[in-house]
């Protein structure tokens, strides 16, 4: 049995990642390299206010003073970060007035990544923020959006159209000197979106950012800041892929969320950046900070997390629980196969009195992958009757991939409930072969058994993407069992 | 229908079937009984092409096909069931998901289009009164926190949705109480035809109250050693297993 899956598992691995191709689109880049005059010359080109490049320079100056993380369960190759362009964007990239103006290249690529920007034939009920390489090409639906007081753009024009509102919430929540990663972002970042929902406003449809790299030797560094008054809502959706190369590229992004009073985000990805071939070459290197905070009472944000895709995944949602009542929570699918490498999971922070936090992390591992569930649960001194629920658990598939869980608390207040749950379990032959005696073969049946594992963070994410996120589980594995 | 010649096959190197004969016709119920470890579930497990077992010797034909050189799926495809002893939970995954998948492969295989969401649906319904099955089980994942016979009832339903040529149940019997025992056996009979077959392996004669056989088989240390009507169910139930196995031992 065993050899005939490994056939199976290398058929299927060596089938190629499907968005591999490369679109040729005139580019205005700047030379390769990072150092003062590169980040004037970003916040030149972006016209940006005198704020931001010393928003800009802060971080820079922050970062050369720190050292790339080494505590992750990650073997990270040295990145050379002056052998990398900062800034590359399509260069016919005017004001638009109509989706007649776009680049017909440009529409071409979005078309065939299945996110067409025309917005007659946009998915019912999805306004869509389209980002190649590090300049926002389109966004969907600002019009109708507009009329309610949302304001939907990349994160460009929100520093020309808001700068007040840009000035009070960016850094709010990862300070330009958070981290290694966060910092570099905030030094050089080019575009991202731009989520604003006024007070008592349901935001009617899902939003969504799509970003592609698509230069060769870029990092890719977007910043996305989703600010939800009182009493408002908001789901957001953000999708990722990148052509097929030999070298690792590098994206480092930055999301920040602030909800205030009664306000509640939910924000889900489903990353399927490139993630090297299968003897591990190439590849991308995805290194997030991604963090929202509760600032208002009763508040709520979520993070759903589907990640199949990246040769090294460094990324922990966490959610700072300050107001009281408030609840975060973090569902998460992360799925690694040959010689991919995960080290993600969250941050809850309960500062507030009454707060609730959740955690449902389901890790699926194959090929020589390792997969590491990372989370920390904090409870301060005055965080009052502080609930955490913990469930993470592991799918391993074959005896040469790795699963690890490291659960860290802190626990500073006695009124606190803390539970954690932890399972590991490997696809069953009996499991298979039940299916088997129902004609269901054996690549099916693994993509049944795995998306019945995931099913219930996949039932947190918007309808139209929990069944694409479960057709990506099943062709990032079919067959890997062994 | 299934034609059984000279069948060994053995587990980690212990010859378990030595020599299995037997030949089932359409429109037929043959009752396969035996004591412990006589090799009945064996028997069930290499029919369907469970890998954990070797043959070594012997030919099976099914519906004129060589049923040993076709994979697992496959043979479930051309219609051959098993009810298991011990069916095994999916987590996650719901009947009506894991059913419509099933059924949609055997459809592919015999080149027809799949179900509509309604027609499946429907078939669903029908199928659940006509073995009697609560809709709750349907709305559950496959077998995940079901009792012992709520297990077994779960295979009498997926066996009337997939409708096969030839079903084998392997004790089905065992561990059910009298009410879920009149269920499986009024769904086992309700869906007999002129052109399918049931296999019936069970230690007991108790459920041969309820579905009677046109033949009954003892199987003893890997070979069929006694075939008759449905009298000698009766005759095991009164002597037991002793006086075959005395018998055979000498």
């Amino acid at each position: 049995m065993a050899t005939e899956q490994d056939k199976l598992l290398e058929e299927v691995t060596n089938r190629e990642y499907q968005y591999g191709f490369h679109t040729d689109i005139e580019m205005d880049m700047l030379p390769k390299g990072l150092d003062e005059e590169v980040i004037k010359e970003i916040s030149r080109r972006k016209k940006e206010p005198e704020f931001m490049l010393e928003f800009r320079l802060e971080a820079y100056r922050n970062w050369l003073k720190m050292e790339s993380p080494d505590w992750a369960h990650l073997k990270i190759p040295p990145i050379d970060f002056q052998d990398m362009i900062y800034y590359a964007a399509p260069k016919k990239k005017p004001q638009l007035e109509s989706m007649d103006e776009v680049d017909p290249e440009l529409r071409a690529t979005f078309d065939k990544l299945g996110i067409p920007l025309d917005e007659q034939k946009v998915l019912a009920g999805v306004a869509v923020d389209a980002i190649i390489d590090s300049v926002s090409v389109k966004t969907t639906f600002r019009e109708t959006l507009a009329e309610k007081g949302i304001i939907f753009c990349s994160i460009s024009e929100a520093i020309q159209e808001y700068p007040d509102l840009v000035k009070k919430h960016l850094g709010s929540v990862v300070p330009p000197g958070d981290n290694f990663f966060a910092a570099l972002n905030s030094a050089v970042f080019s575009d991202g979106s731009f989520v604003f929902i006024p007070k008592g406003v349901r935001c009617p449809m899902e939003l969504s950012s799509y970003f592609r790299i698509n230069a060769m030797n870029t990092g890719q560094f977007e910043r996305t800041l989703i600010v939800a008054e009182d009493d408002s809502y908001v789901s957001y959706l953000e999708g990722c892929t990148a052509p097929m190369r030999d070298e690792n590229q590098l994206h480092a992004a930055v999301v920040e969320i602030v909800a205030l009073d009664r306000a509640e985000v939910k924000y889900s990805t489903v990353q399927n950046w490139y993630p090297g071939d299968k003897n591990g070459k190439g590849g991308i290197f995805n290194f997030v900070t991604k963090r929202g905070i509760c600032k208002g009472d009763y508040s709520k944000i979520s993070w759903t997390q589907v990640e199949t895709g990246s040769a090294i995944t460094w990324k922990y949602p966490s959610c700072v629980l300050m107001g009281d009542h408030t609840v975060g929570e973090f569902y998460s699918v992360a799925l690694t196969n040959n010689y991919q490498q995960a080290d993600t999971g969250t941050k809850m922070i309960h500062l507030g009195k009454n707060t609730r936090s959740l955690i449902v992390s389901k890790g699926i591992s194959a090929g020589f992958s390792q997969n590491s569930y990372r989370g920390l649960v904090k409870v301060s001194k005055r965080a009052e009757n502080a609930r955490n629920f913990s469930q993470c658990d592991s799918l391993l598939l074959g005896d040469k991939c790795g699963a690890h869980t490291f659960p860290y608390l802190e626990i500073n207040n006695n009124s606190a409930k803390v539970e954690h749950e932890a399972t590991t379990s490997k696809i069953g032959e009996d499991q298979i072969f039940y299916c088997n005696q129902r004609g269901i073969d054996t690549e099916n049946a693994v993509g049944l058994i795995v998306n019945g594992y995931v099913k219930e963070v996949i039932n947190q994410l918007p309808m139209e993407f929990a069944v694409e996120a479960q057709k990506l589980l099943q062709i990032s594995l079919e067959g890997s069992v062994g | 229908m299934l034609k059984i010649k000279d069948l060994h096959a053995k587990i980690d190197g212990k010859e378990i079937l030595r020599g299995i004969n037997l030949e089932v016709k359409a429109g037929e119920i043959h009752a396969i009984m035996g004591p412990n470890g006589s090799g009945k579930s064996t028997l069930a497990a290499v029919l369907t092409g469970n890998e954990a077992f070797e043959v070594n010797e012997g030919a099976v034909e099914f519906n004129g096909q060589d049923l040993l050189d076709m994979a697992p799926e496959d043979r479930a495809r051309e219609g051959l069931f098993l009810s298991f002893q011990y069916p095994v939970e999916i987590p996650g995954v719901s009947m009506t998901n894991f059913m419509r998948t099933a059924l949609n492969e055997q459809k592919k295989h015999k080149g027809e289009d799949p179900l509509s969401a309604s027609d499946f649906l429907k078939l669903m319904r029908d199928r659940k009164k006509l073995v009697d099955i609560d809709s709750d089980l349907t709305n559950r994942s496959v077998n995940e926190g079901f009792s012992g016979g709520e297990k077994k009832k779960n295979e009498i339903f997926q066996m009337a949705m997939l409708d096969p040529k030839l079903a084998i149940l392997d004790e089905t019997d065992s561990g059910l109480d009298i009410d879920a025992l009149r269920i499986v056996a009024n769904g086992v009979n309700k869906l007999k035809r002129s052109d399918n077959a049931t296999i019936l392996i069970t230690h007991y004669q108790r459920l041969l109250d309820y579905i009677e056989p046109d033949y009954v088989h003892v199987l003893y240390k890997g070979r069929i050693v006694k075939s008759a009507g449905k009298e000698l169910a009766r005759e095991l139930e009164e002597k037991g297993y002793d006086w075959i196995k005395k018998e055979f031992e000498e």
